[in-house]
């Protein structure tokens, strides 16, 4: 076995040995895990619709996988992708209604106030962390709820005490009628396309510039850095509001794409935690964050098809995907074992 | 050279003595000659191929990380009661074959014998049970736990499911007391010294039942003093019947200690050699593969103006407490000036604040004439500053870049390197390949990651980088440190030669032969002050000894020179 055909098989059978421990779990709770899984399947690839919104719901894991990816490959861990995922959501919302502008000016400027929102949720933290040493894992966690309520009193406030903001103007939504078309009139709007589009941004950051060179560097040594020359502060600050812009960018998902309007929120969305998963079952580089990404997104969206089409409950269904994406994150041991299995045989 | 009285046994001399006296008779008789020889043939034989009781057998070890043979063809036999050096250059292969032995490596090739039965050590765990401990250069030890829990952890004796610790604390005592270690049991690490923690390591592997012990390099991180005991404590560990490999490239603690050598080069073995019939310069030249001068060839300093000067510098460490208490010191062009000083007089405060690592409380520092009183670090760089900083994996390196990326770490940030915010990495590999080649940088190539490199590839990328900048002032603060002869050789001859070409070079080191060797001017550093500045040739290491105590009126001899 070569080292390719390793890279290929350790996620096939990691999600296969999820799919077939998920399928215990059913068996033992009484349910027919067959059904369970062509339930799964069809939600994901059924038809054209099912596809469409698979996608659609991928694009803002995407970009919350980016975010989380970006700080850890700078050396941060940036735990506050929730709270910059809902000011972006909320800023391109807000951008997308207030404002009457020409499409190519009013789309571009609802994303920017998206990213620029999400950004300044990460300078808060990144400035502490680089003025005042306080780590940023407490400051972007306390950062999520100050979001999460400062969200919902904004949405008050701008609608006239309602629970929602306005519509947002066709000009600024992400919206494609050809794409909803294309299949069988689901909600797949331009997202996917800004999120491959950060994909890379992000890559192109860390491997081509002199920023991310910067960034890396104090990623990995604040010491050397500070004696080769580099401003230290400044570039922990800077990988914050990278980070947090492309966290904002996932909330504008929502915002402008998905439903085109942002409705007081009870609690987080979720999207930015799992967003942590997404990056780490990417080891956190750029291509991988879209494995990760498809994953969570596929087994989500795809996951609601199980109770209406063979009726098990969404406790179990939970379950089942918490089981998968835990074999795919436990890689590590699979790869291991096939490389001994391997030197077993060449011993031969 | 030291005859080691209390060792018998030794093949080659025995077997010479044989063949003397058969040569004699050989000479006179040769009837009897042949009843001899047919009588001794089973002894001679025997003599020749067997002339030790060997604990360990490395036999042709082979190992091999990709295309990169890291052991190519080792021999190493390890007699029973001896001490048995192992002595090759930085990243010659001494730890990969060691961690062979240690059940880290399975070898591709060649075998492993203990007590003259094959065996496949496969984890560190068989490399136990087999009588085989390490005693790490860097300690495995947990800071806040006593001796005793360090020692038993993993392995913790139980009573009921409770840990006896009393029980381990008297063990380790006493083997303690046997081995003359003068360990407290109870004592917390964070608490104990340096020799202290490494004794606690050599406990570790008694207390397992170790008969062989591995010392990787034990000697690098203790004082002269802490050397010599470890040196008794391994002389008593062997008439206690255990048996020694002592992985080092100190040329001297092998003379001292060792009582046979095998040398391993590149990744090759070069041979095994008794310790009494052999000498340090051979040693070195088996090491390096050519000859090694030991005293620095220089010629005389040509000194112009001042680069680097500095006036009534005062700097405070981390806590706020003054370090450098109002020093005066300048560097010339076309000379080098050596600060010699008992380590922690101020040295380190020193250094950063030249570079702009830390801040300048009061005083002035000019290079060139330009005051660079606490610029920014770059400012002070483009200012004609090369550094070459005293804790490499601290400030002079990112380990986790590779070896491309970190030659360019001082200069990434300009044309050619970088144009318009990109990087252009192709030029960044090619001036990587320039310093692996210029600076004999042993790597896998500039892709691979700075950390992978030895000790001294590192400090020679570091080297290259900094002097290939050709700086105006070159900071060297330790360059040698944990390096082998061939390397400190290097490094010296780099240093005289930026010397030669104009250029003003400030050595810090701790190694008073270095200082005597490589200086033009030696400034003795004492309490945060300048105490004296004398000329090497006019000299003692007992004056420079005493100056650096601080005895600088007492001790001085001569004229005033001026500071």
């Amino acid at each position: 076995m070569s080292n390719r055909v390793i890279k290929i098989l350790v996620p096939a059978i990691s999600i296969i040995l999820g799919l077939l421990v998920g399928a215990v779990v059913m068996l033992f709770s009484g349910y027919d895990p067959v059904a369970g899984y062509i339930a799964l399947w069809n939600g994901i690839f059924g038809d054209s619709y099912a596809i469409g919104e698979t996608i659609r719901q991928i694009s803002p894991y995407i970009l919350a996988g980016l975010a989380v990816a970006f700080a850890f490959r700078t050396g941060l861990f940036n735990i506050g992708v929730e709270g910059q995922l809902m000011v972006g959501w909320f800023a391109s919302a807000y951008v997308g209604a207030a404002f009457e502008l020409p499409m190519y000016i009013h789309l571009p400027f609802a994303l920017l106030a998206a990213a620029l929102a999400g950004a300044l949720w990460g300078l808060v933290p990144g400035i502490l962390k680089a003025t005042l040493r306080v780590h940023e894992v407490i400051v972007t966690i306390m950062m999520n709820y100050v979001a999460l309520h400062v969200v919902n009193a904004l949405i008050k406030t701008v609608s006239g005490g309602s629970y929602k903001t306005d519509k947002i103007q066709p000009t600024a939504s992400l919206r494609s009628e050809f794409l909803s078309n294309l299949t069988d009139y689901s909600t797949l709007h331009f997202g996917i396309f800004v999120a491959l589009a950060m994909v890379i941004v992000m890559w192109f950051i860390l491997e081509k510039t002199k920023t991310g060179f910067e960034l890396k560097s104090v990623g990995f040594n604040q010491n050397a850095s500070h004696y080769s020359g580099m401003n230290v502060n400044k570039n922990i600050i800077l990988s914050m509001v990278i980070s947090g812009a492309f966290a904002g960018l996932g909330g504008a998902m929502e915002g402008l794409g998905t439903f085109g309007s942002m409705t007081n929120q009870g609690g987080f969305t979720g999207i930015g935690f799992d967003g942590i998963a997404v990056a780490l079952l990417g080891a956190n580089s750029p291509l991988g964050v879209i494995f990760g990404a498809s994953l969570f997104g596929s087994l989500k969206y795809g996951a609601n098809n199980m109770p209406n089409a063979a009726s098990i409950p969404l406790e179990i269904v939970s379950i089942v995907i918490a089981l998968i994406i835990f074999f795919v994150a436990c890689g590590y041991i699979i790869r291991v074992a096939l490389e001994r299995l391997n030197k077993k045989k060449e011993a031969k | 050279m030291r005859q080691r009285p209390d060792q018998s046994g030794l093949c080659c001399e025995k077997s010479t003595e044989e063949n003397d006296r058969l040569k004699g008779f050989y000479t006179k008789e040769p009837f009897i000659v042949f009843i001899l020889i047919a009588k001794y043939k089973e002894k001679l034989l025997y003599e020749e191929v067997k002339p030790l009781e060997y604990v360990i057998e490395m036999l042709n070890i082979t190992k091999q990380f990709g295309n990169f043979r890291a052991n190519d063809n080792i021999t190493l036999q390890l007699g029973k009661g001896e001490i048995h050096a192992l002595l090759g250059e930085n990243g010659a292969g001494k730890t990969t074959l060691m961690n062979v032995l240690f059940g880290l490596y399975q070898p591709e090739e060649g075998e492993i014998r203990v007590n003259g039965k094959k065996v496949n050590i496969t984890s560190p765990n068989v490399a136990n049970d087999l009588g085989i401990g390490m005693v790490h250069q860097h300690f495995m030890l947990v800071e806040n736990l006593t001796v005793t829990e360090n020692i038993i952890l993993g392995n913790e004796p139980k009573k009921m499911g409770i840990v006896n610790s009393k029980a381990a604390a008297k063990k380790v005592a006493e083997i303690s007391k046997t081995y003359g270690l003068n360990v407290d049991p109870y004592a917390k690490i964070e608490d104990i010294s340096v020799g202290m923690q490494q004794r606690v390591e050599i406990l570790k592997t008694l207390y397992r039942g170790a008969n062989i012990l591995i010392f990787d390099e034990p000697t690098a991180s203790l004082t002269p003093q802490e050397i010599q005991e470890l040196i008794g404590i391994m002389k008593k560990l062997i008439t206690e019947g255990k048996s020694i490999i002592l992985i080092t490239h100190k040329l001297q603690e092998i003379m001292d200690v060792s009582d046979r050598v095998t040398v391993i080069r590149k990744g090759q073995g070069i041979g095994t050699v008794v310790t009494s019939e052999t000498n340090p310069e051979e040693l070195a030249t088996l090491m390096v593969g050519r000859q090694v001068t030991f005293k620095t060839e220089k010629g005389p300093a040509n000194p112009q103006e001042d680069v680097l000067s500095i006036e009534n510098l005062v700097v405070v460490d981390y806590r706020g407490v003054e370090k450098v208490k109002g020093l005066n010191l300048s560097v010339r062009k076309g000379e080098i000036v050596g600060l010699a000083g008992i380590d922690g007089n101020g040295q380190s405060e020193l250094i950063e604040a030249i570079a702009g690592l830390r801040k300048v409380k009061s005083g002035k520092i000019t290079i060139n004439s330009k005051d660079i009183t606490s610029l920014k670090t770059r400012k002070i760089t483009e200012s004609g500053l090369g550094h070459i900083p005293q804790d490499r994996h601290k400030h002079g390196l990112v380990l986790d870049f590779s070896v491309g990326y970190n030659a360019a770490l001082q200069e990434y940030y300009h044309p050619p390197y970088s144009k318009n915010g990109l990087m252009h990495y192709d030029v960044v590999s090619e001036k990587a390949k320039k310093i692996i080649e210029e600076y004999d940088v042993r790597t896998q190539g500039e892709h691979e990651l700075a950390r992978a490199l030895s000790g001294g590839n590192q400090q020679k990328l570091i080297i290259g980088r900094e002097v290939s900048r050709d700086p105006d002032l070159l900071i060297a603060a330790l360059p040698t440190r944990g390096l082998d002869v061939g390397a400190i050789e290097f490094i010296h001859k780099r240093l005289i030669e930026q010397r030669d070409k104009g250029k003003a070079v400030f050595l810090i080191s701790f190694e008073l032969d270095e200082v005597m060797n490589v200086s033009d001017r030696i400034a003795v550093i004492h309490d945060g002050q300048i105490v004296d500045t004398v000329i090497p040739s006019e000299t003692t290491e007992k004056e420079l000894g005493l100056l650096m105590a601080g005895h600088s009126k007492e001790a001085k001899v001569g004229a005033d020179r001026d500071v």
